[in-house]
Order: structure tokens, then sequence, then C-alpha cells
């Protein structure tokens, strides 16, 4: 406080924040990225480690060995499945029965806002089976859930094989103190999301079902597995979730607990951990890991069917089977063997997972970076925009108190009116951005019937067209409307306060999304923060405005499918990125309207009226 | 004036309208920041229900509203959501009267003619108030009676004045405080001089003190034959001072009190209250010139400090800040200060998300952002009291300062 209120002080800091704004600006920016970029080296990154008491130190000893029973219920699966064309529902009742299980069927059915091309579905109709595996020694209050998802094709047969086959084991044993779920769920996440919300009671989405009838108390943990080959070569484990939301860290440390335990390969972001950590290539290596899980982080999309279970405080992580070109393949016992170990130690949980990190990025499946380590880096991205705002509010102070000064020694009354009119200009701006973000929004689903009956296009590519065109003509719309109703508007007031306005919005923005989803915030601070500091009336107008245009989310959007394709490595080109950059924008609506992501609405309703105010500000005059 | 008012009231309505019928309006009633175990409706009803089962409404340990306001809905039930808009209203009217009267101090008589509007802009389109009269927080009839209050001791009326402060009291405790700022702006008005010494001074007082507390025994009273029982008296004096509900709020209390051993609690829940009441004497001799601005100084500190505070009182306080707009060229950290506040009334959401439903954050999070929040006000508060000592300055001393060797000189604080 005393550097704020004695007046030397002041003068002084605010002389230094006039002076040296753009060196500094620079210089934050420059850290911030830097900051990030070191995230992926060692020291940064320590080791993880199992907190939770109730899974460290308790050895468990596996004994399931009946990977060959679990490859014949795959193969009578697979039969079953062809022959009913779908889910071949009454035979997994019957085998689960058979098990010893209780066994519930859900149906349900959802209409899609407009068709899912990528999946071909708008009208889905589906049934979910679980059998609860009740626990010899509790009361049926609390559950552990494990999943597969019954998909189209070949795929995943094996995994619903190994899963009745751990079943039947799981029930011989007397040492179960948690229920077990185990869950075929039917269209992916549709029948995810339909189960939950039936087993939850509630209902936020709009599915249509039958409410679950059987209930195994509150559900701890959620592993859902993929697995679509009788051998396998690794793991690859997803954990990224709905919006963002990851699971807690020690459930990912159980996981790799026992991979190592049992010798078996596992992956994150599909890249094998490397064993050295000093040297160029494995800091490369680990920087691709880390860049890859900020992209699938930022997209807000849940990378398994586990993505959904967080929104209901259930920790949860995807298991896929790979199988590729290496020699040594592992057998269903091993893969069997390792979720038994990880089921059993999950048993032993006394409390909620909660002791590890719910906040972290990974460079590696054995490494983690917690919140306190990289929120630096957006620190030092937002902090570019705070001595821009304040050198702003000090040149507009400075007109104000000039124009008082005036003022007083003149003492005519009408000076005092010049100043007024520079908040009310900012009304309209703000006012069209705004509507051009709800119409963004709200138009391209409502309008789509309209757009097919006078176009030649489907549904689902209406929908994107709309979006782009209303995207592309809010650009076109805004910029000068303080003219209308503000003749004589050119001055520097106006512009000004709009971009204190701007920056401010943004700079709340994107402190509120860090928070949430800290790989978009950090995305989009990367992007849109240096082009919003620059922006400005004078100075060469066509290089702010390029500069500008592709700080705009959908830029981002488009240079994030690139990056990642780059980092997959599978480079994409420009026709087919442009093709994944429709589909992305498909996706991203669906994802709002069937599961509740923010993505779309934030980008629609918040970040993109807050660009184009800065578009305002760079056509002011 | 009156046309932009009332475009000002349309304006407020519509807003409030819409939001009531809108899905928001469940949303915002359960937000921790918007309502309080005080003022909840959602306690109100319950309340209400017990009375009508014939149950005492103190009973259990849902209800926490004082008899009158029990009596009062009972009657208007039907029309609640009326009544609170009414309530809205009445208060623009009042603060649009008595804000010409304080603003004595300001230059020109321009400005002081927007005044009025500008208050009611601050308190009717403030997104606090909004939110506060969606969740139908009783907070606004307590800042209703408060602002009679201000209205009645502005316009002299000692009795009227006295009525309301009761009132006030009555329904929060907290007010008790205002007391002070009351009498020397009534003792002012009156042209007698404070001194101790002097017997009107004495006599003034102590027939404004008899007024009060005639007219808060009168109300006690009523309430006791009402419910023909003294279950109230800790039920809501008890729980406001006592503070046994430590479910999150933008105050001070919640977390300090559940983290504490049980039984230091008793000694830091007098320290904590006697901090509401305690400013009050250092600002009584410093302010007492100026009891108007005493009064706000007054308001904040109790909307900040209380045990149970929501968005509304802080509305309150926020509503007097364009009548302090000469102070504007004085204040020293606006600018900070604002965005301070904005940028923690938004994290307020975000960080109760992160904590309650993605549990992927905890209670201290939620925490910082209220610690930050509130210093945010107080260093507000000191800023504009800062800036009122400073102008008194250089009304007496002239603007332009010159030190001894004939250079420019500043005032500094320390």
């Amino acid at each position: 406080m005393g550097l704020l209120s004695d007046p030397q002080c002041r003068r002084a800091l605010s002389r230094l924040v006039l002076r040296l704004n753009t060196p500094l600006c620079a210089l934050s920016y420059v850290a911030g990225l830097g900051w990030f970029l070191a995230l992926a080296f060692q020291p940064l990154a320590p080791r993880t480690y199992m907190s939770e008491n109730a899974m460290g130190s308790t050895m468990v000893e596996e004994q399931f060995l009946f990977g060959e029973r679990a490859l014949s219920y795959a193969r009578e699966f697979a039969g079953h499945k062809k022959k009913a064309g779908g889910m071949p529902v009454a035979w997994l009742e019957k085998t689960m029965w058979n098990l010893g299980l209780e066994v519930h069927k859900q149906p349900f059915s959802r209409t899609l806002p407009f068709p899912d091309e990528t999946r071909e579905r708008y009208m889905v109709k589906g049934t979910n089976v679980y059998g609860i595996l009740r626990a010899p020694r509790a009361a049926s209050t609390e559950s552990l859930v494990l999943s597969v998802p019954c998909s189209e094709g070949p795929h995943n047969n094996q995994a619903v094989g190994l899963m009745l086959a751990l079943a039947s084991y799981f029930r011989g044993q007397i040492y179960w103190a948690k229920d077990i779920i185990f869950l075929v769920n039917e269209h992916d996440l549709l029948g995810m999301e339909a189960w939950l919300e039936a087993y939850h009671d509630v209902n936020i989405t709009g599915v249509r079902s039958a409410g679950a009838l059987g209930r195994a108390g509150a559900i701890q943990a959620a592993v859902s597995l993929e697995l679509s080959s009788d051998v396998v070569t690794s793991f690859d484990v997803a954990v990224e979730g709905l919006n963002g939301q990851l699971p807690n860290l020690d459930l990912l440390n159980l996981f790799h607990a026992f991979c190592q335990k049992n010798g078996l390969l596992c992956t994150i972001q599909g890249k094998l951990q490397r064993s050295d950590w000093d040297s160029l290539p494995a800091y490369a290596h680990s920087l691709q890991t880390l860049l890859l899980m900020v992209l699938a982080q930022a997209s807000g999309r849940p990378r398994g069917d586990h993505g959904l279970f967080l929104r209901y405080r259930i920790e949860a992580i995807t298991l896929r089977g790979i199988n590729s070109f290496r020699q040594y393949k592992y057998d269903m016992t091993t893969v069997g063997k390792t979720l038994e170990g990880m089921f059993r130690k999950l048993n032993n949980l006394l409390e909620r997972l909660h002791q590890s990190y719910f906040f972290y990025l990974l460079p590696s499946l054995s490494r983690f970076v917690s919140i306190g380590i990289y929120m630096p880096a957006f620190g030092f991205l937002i902090l570019v925009l705070v001595p821009h705002a304040l050198d702003l509010w000090m040149k507009l102070s400075k007109c104000d108190a000039g124009s008082a000064e005036r003022l007083w020694d003149g003492g005519e009354p009408v000076a005092g009116e010049e100043p007024r009119p520079g908040l009310l200009a900012l009304v309209p701006p703000l006012l069209i951005c705004h509507a051009a973000g709800l119409a963004l929004y709200f138009l391209p689903v409502l309008g789509q019937r309209v757009a097919t009956q006078h176009f030649p296009v489907s549904e689902s590519e209406a929908v994107v067209l709309t979006l782009i065109a209303i995207y592309v003509a809010g650009m076109a719309l805004p910029h000068n409307t303080h003219r209308w109703c503000w003749r004589g508007g050119g001055s520097d007031r106006g512009w000004m306060t709009l971009k204190l306005l701007a920056l401010l919005y943004l700079a709340v923005q994107l402190g509120c999304l860090a928070l949430l989803n800290f790989s978009l915030g950090f995305l989009l601070a990367a992007t849109m923060v240096p082009a919003a500091a620059a922006v400005q009336p004078t100075g060469p107008k066509v290089l702010l405005a390029a500069l500008l245009v592709l700080a705009t989310p959908a830029a981002t959007l488009l240079l994030g499918i690139f990056l990642q394709r780059e980092l997959v490595e599978a480079p994409a080109a420009a026709a087919e990125g442009w093709q994944l950059f429709l589909a992305a924008l498909a996706e991203g609506l669906l994802q709002h309207h069937l599961y509740g992501s923010f993505l779309f609405p934030f980008l629609a309703l918040g970040a993109y009226p807050c660009w184009l105010l800065l578009w305002n500000v760079l056509f002011w005059k | 004036m009156a046309a932009p008012l009332v475009l000002v009231v349309l304006v407020a309505v519509t807003v409030r309208a819409v939001l009531y019928r809108s899905t928001l309006a469940a949303f915002i009633s359960e937000r921790v920041e918007v309502a309080s175990p005080l003022n909840a409706w959602k306690r109100v009803v319950e309340g209400l229900a017990l009375l009508d089962l014939g149950v005492s409404p103190y009973s259990g340990a849902i209800f926490h509203e004082t008899p009158l306001i029990i009596y009062l809905f009972h009657f208007v039930i039907e029309y609640a959501e009326l009544v609170f808009m009414f309530k809205k209203q009445k208060l623009l009217i009042e603060l649009d009267k008595y804000a010409p009267d304080v603003a004595e101090l300001i230059r020109t008589p321009m400005e002081m003619h927007y005044i009025p509007l500008k208050v009611a802009l601050f308190y009717l389109l403030n997104p606090y108030t909004v939110m506060s009269c969606v969740a139908k927080s009783t907070c606004a009839i307590n800042n209703t009676v408060i602002a009679f209050f201000i209205l009645a001791t502005i316009k002299g009326s000692a009795f009227l004045s006295a009525v309301f402060l009761a009132l006030a009291t009555y329904q929060s405790l907290y007010p008790l405080t205002l007391f002070a700022p009351a009498l020397l702006y009534l003792l002012q008005r009156q042209f007698i001089p404070i001194k101790l010494k002097s017997k009107s001074f004495w006599l003034y007082t102590m027939q404004y003190a008899a007024l009060y507390l005639c007219s808060l025994v009168v109300i006690i009273c009523l309430s006791f034959f009402l419910l023909n029982s003294w279950d109230f008296i800790p039920s809501v004096y008890g729980f406001i001072l006592s503070v046994p509900d430590l479910t999150p709020n933008i105050g001070l209390f919640w977390y300090f009190f559940a983290e504490m051993f049980e039984h230091f609690s008793l000694f830091f829940v007098c320290v904590f209250q006697i901090n509401v009441f305690f400013y009050t004497i250092p600002l009584a001799i410093k302010l007492k010139e100026h009891p108007v601005f005493f009064m706000f100084v007054q308001i904040a500190i109790i909307s900040i400090f209380k045990s149970y505070p929501t968005v509304g009182d802080i509305a309150l306080y926020m509503a007097f800040l364009p009548v302090w707009n000469h102070l504007y060229r004085f204040l020293r950290n606006i600018f900070i200060l604002s965005c301070v506040l904005i940028v923690c009334s938004l994290l307020f959401p975000v960080l109760w998300h992160l904590w309650i439903y993605a549990g992927s954050a905890n209670s201290n999070f939620y925490y910082a952002i209220t610690l930050t929040f509130n210093i945010g006000q107080i260093l507000l508060i000191s800023d504009y009291f800062y800036a009122f000592l400073r102008r008194e300055y250089y009304l007496t001393h002239g603007l332009h300062l010159t030190r001894q060797d004939g250079t420019e000189a500043m005032l500094v604080l320390k």
C-alpha cells in the first residue's frame, strides 16, 4: 500500500510504465512462452508418486488366469453382435445373469440437433446393459465401474470378452468391499451420458431414457476399456475429459504402477516414454507429448468414454489396447491381471480419491507439472495486458484532468459536455458485438431448415456453413457503428476507452477460463494477447488487420488442427486440414448440444464479441 | 430529469421481470454470494409453512428472520414478486430525494442535478442489486429500511429517523452503529455544538436515544405478542452474533471459524464482532463535522465485516459512490480497485464450480477470492476516506500548496 499511496513512488512507477510499456510487454510475453516451453524440461516436472495411502503400500497378488476364456467370450459376443446387427442385448443379459450378476438394461433415445456426418447418426436409439456384482462385505454404499463401449463393426469385442471373464473371476472372490458395475454402453458417449444421467437421476441434456433401475451406491472410480485385438503390444491411457477436466493423478499413477509391475508398455498421447532425460531429442519428445496434451485438453472433447464421469466427481480413465508391429506381445491374461490389480487397489480406498493433484500437465507418463508451476506461464501472458490497460487509463485520465483544468480556468460549463459522449459512444459497438455473438450461437442450429430449403446442402453442412458465414459477416458489420450515433467520433478518447474496455474484458475472460481449462486459456492467450495489445487505429493498418485476423479463435482452431497433425507425425495437407476444420466445427456444436461442453458458447458469446471489439478499435477512424 | 429517471426505472424493472421468468432465477437464488442464511427466500418460505402449521417458525434451525417480516410476508405471499419489485422502486425514489441534500459540497449545480439520477442508476442497474432482487433475498427490505432512515435523517425528522433506525436494528442488528452519524447530523442541523460540557448537547442526545430505544422496545414487544414467545431473540440475534452457520459466503467469518478449534471460537467471535462496532468511535471523532460521509463509511464497514454479508449489502453502499464523485480526482487507486472487485465477482462462481461441482479445487481457492474481494473493498473505502480528508485539507489550505522554499509541495499520508 505504501507503494500505491506514496505520490513520489507512484509518479515514478507510472513514468516507468509509460516509457517502458512496449519492451515490458514484449518481455512478459516472451517470458510466458519461454516458461511454457520449459515445462517439458526435467527439473520443472517432478516424478509422479502415489499420494493415496490406501493404494500405496498394500500388496496385491493378482491371480487372474482366464485369458482364454476372455477370448472365447469375445468370439461368442462377436457372433451374436453380427447376428443382432448391433448390441446383442438378450445374449449379454443372459451371460451376465449366468455369471451371477444382477443385470439391468436401460433403453435410451436421443435426437441430435443436426445429423452427425462423421459418425452417421441422427436419431439414435440404443440400450445399455449393466451387471452389478454385489460386494459380499459391504452394504452397497460405494461402487466401482468397468465400462466397455459396444462399437460398430468388429471393434471392442475383445474388451467385452475380457470384461465378462473378469466378472466371472471377480464373482468368486470374497474380498470385495465395493460393488462393481460392469457396463456395456451403446453409441459410445451418448449411451454413457444416458446411463450416467439415469444413474444419478438427473436430466441435463434432454436424453430420453427409461431410467436406471439398479443402483450400487456412490461410484468412486471408473475405468473404461477399449480393446480390439487378441494380443496387445501396449496400452494408451486417455485422461482428458469433458471441458478439459482431469481425473485425480493417483488413478493414473495406479495404472502406471501396475503396468510397470506386469511389464506392460504404456503410452500417453500415443507417445512412449524415453529412458534418457537430458538430451535434446528427449526434451523435444516430452515437449511433443505436452503439446498434444494441451491441444487435447483445450478442445474440451472427452478423449474416451471416461470423460463424462468426471462431471459427476467420479475419477475415471480410458485404457486403449494398441496392437502395433512391435515384436513383444502381451496376452489377455496379463491385461486381465493389470485390471484385476487396479480394481483390488481401488477396492481398498477408504475415501474418495482426493490426495493427489487435479490440475496437472503430463510431459510423460511418469512426470507431471502441477498448477503452481504452469500457472506463471499464463500469468506472464496476461500480464502483457495490464501495463497496456494502465497506460491507456493514465492517458485517459490525463485527458480528463486537462479538460477539468480548462473548465476551472475559463469557467465555461459547455466544455464540460465534451468528454461525456465518450461512454455513450461505446454502447452501440458493445451491443452489436454481443448481438453478433448471440447470432453465432443461436442461428446455425435454428436456421438449418431454412438453409437446406434454399441451398443445395445437407443439414450438417448447412449448420457449419452458416456458422462460418455469420463469423465472417460479423467482421464486416460493426466497425463503424459509433459514427452513426456520434458525429465527430474520430477522437482518440473513443478508441482508447473502447480498447481499455476490450483489454479488461479479454483479461477477465481468459483469467476465468484458465482456471477452468488451463490449456484453452493458455492457447487463446498466446494468440489473442499480442494482437490485442498491438491493435490501434493508427499505424500500419494492413499489418495489424492481418495480425488480428490470425488471432481470431477460428484461426487458432485451424492452426491447432495443423499443429496436432504435425505432432502425431501425420501432417495434413491444406485441403485435408480444411475438411478437418469443418468437421471440428460441427463436432464442437454437437459436443455442446449433446454433452454440455462449454467451448462453443464461450467462443460465441465471450471470446468472439471481445475479438470484434478489438476489430472495432482497429477501424475506429 | 424525470424522463431519464423513468427510463432507468423501466429498464431496471424490465431486466428484473425478464430474469424472474428465466431459468436463471433458480440458479441465482441458490448462489451463496446472493442468499445468506439470514435472508434466503427459501428459508422465508419454510418459516411461513411452519407458521401455517401452527408450529413456531424458530423451532428448527432454518429460519432466522424477524417475526415482523414473517407476518408481513404472511399477508403478501401471493404477490411476493410484486413486493420485491416495489421495494426496489421505493428505494429508488428515496435515494432520489435525499441525494440533492447531501450533495451540498458540490461545486457546480449542473453536476448536482445529475446526482439523483446517477444514484438511481448505480443502485437499480447494479448487477449485485439485480441479483439479490431476483433471488428474492430479504436483503432488499433491509436496504429499504436503511434508505428510509437516511432520508428521514437528512430531512431532519428526529422521530422518523429514530423509528427507522430501530426498525433497521431490529432487522439486522448491525445498523445500531448508524446511531452515531445520525445523531451527529441531527445535532448539526439543530446548530447544537458538539461539546461534552454543553447541556443542550446532552439533552438532545438523550432525547434521540430515548426515541430510538422506545421504538426498539415497542417493536420487540410487538414481535413477542405476535408469537407469544421469546424464541426469536436467540434465533435471530444469537444467530447473527454467534455465527453458528458456516456456509461459505463472501464474508470473512466462515473459513476462519470452520478451521478453528472449538474452544477458541468464543474468543474470536467476540473479536470479530467487536471489530464491526469498533470503528464507530474513531470515525465519530474524525468525521464529526461530516456525518453523512461518516454514515457512508459506516454502512460500508457493516457490509464488509458483518457475519453473513451478501452482495445486496454491498450494492447499498455502492449506491452512495456517485454522491462522492467530487472526490473522484483525489482518488488514487480507483482503476485498480474496481478491476479487482470486478475480477473477484466473476471468479466467485468459477471457483465455486471448481470446488463444489468439479471437485478439483478446494475451499482455500474460494476463500482466497473472498479475502481479495474484501481487501479490495477495504482499500476502496480507505481510498475514499483518504480522498475526503485530502479534499478537506485543500479546501482550507488552497489547492496549490507551496513548500517553504517555494516549490510545489505534495500531501503524503504517513
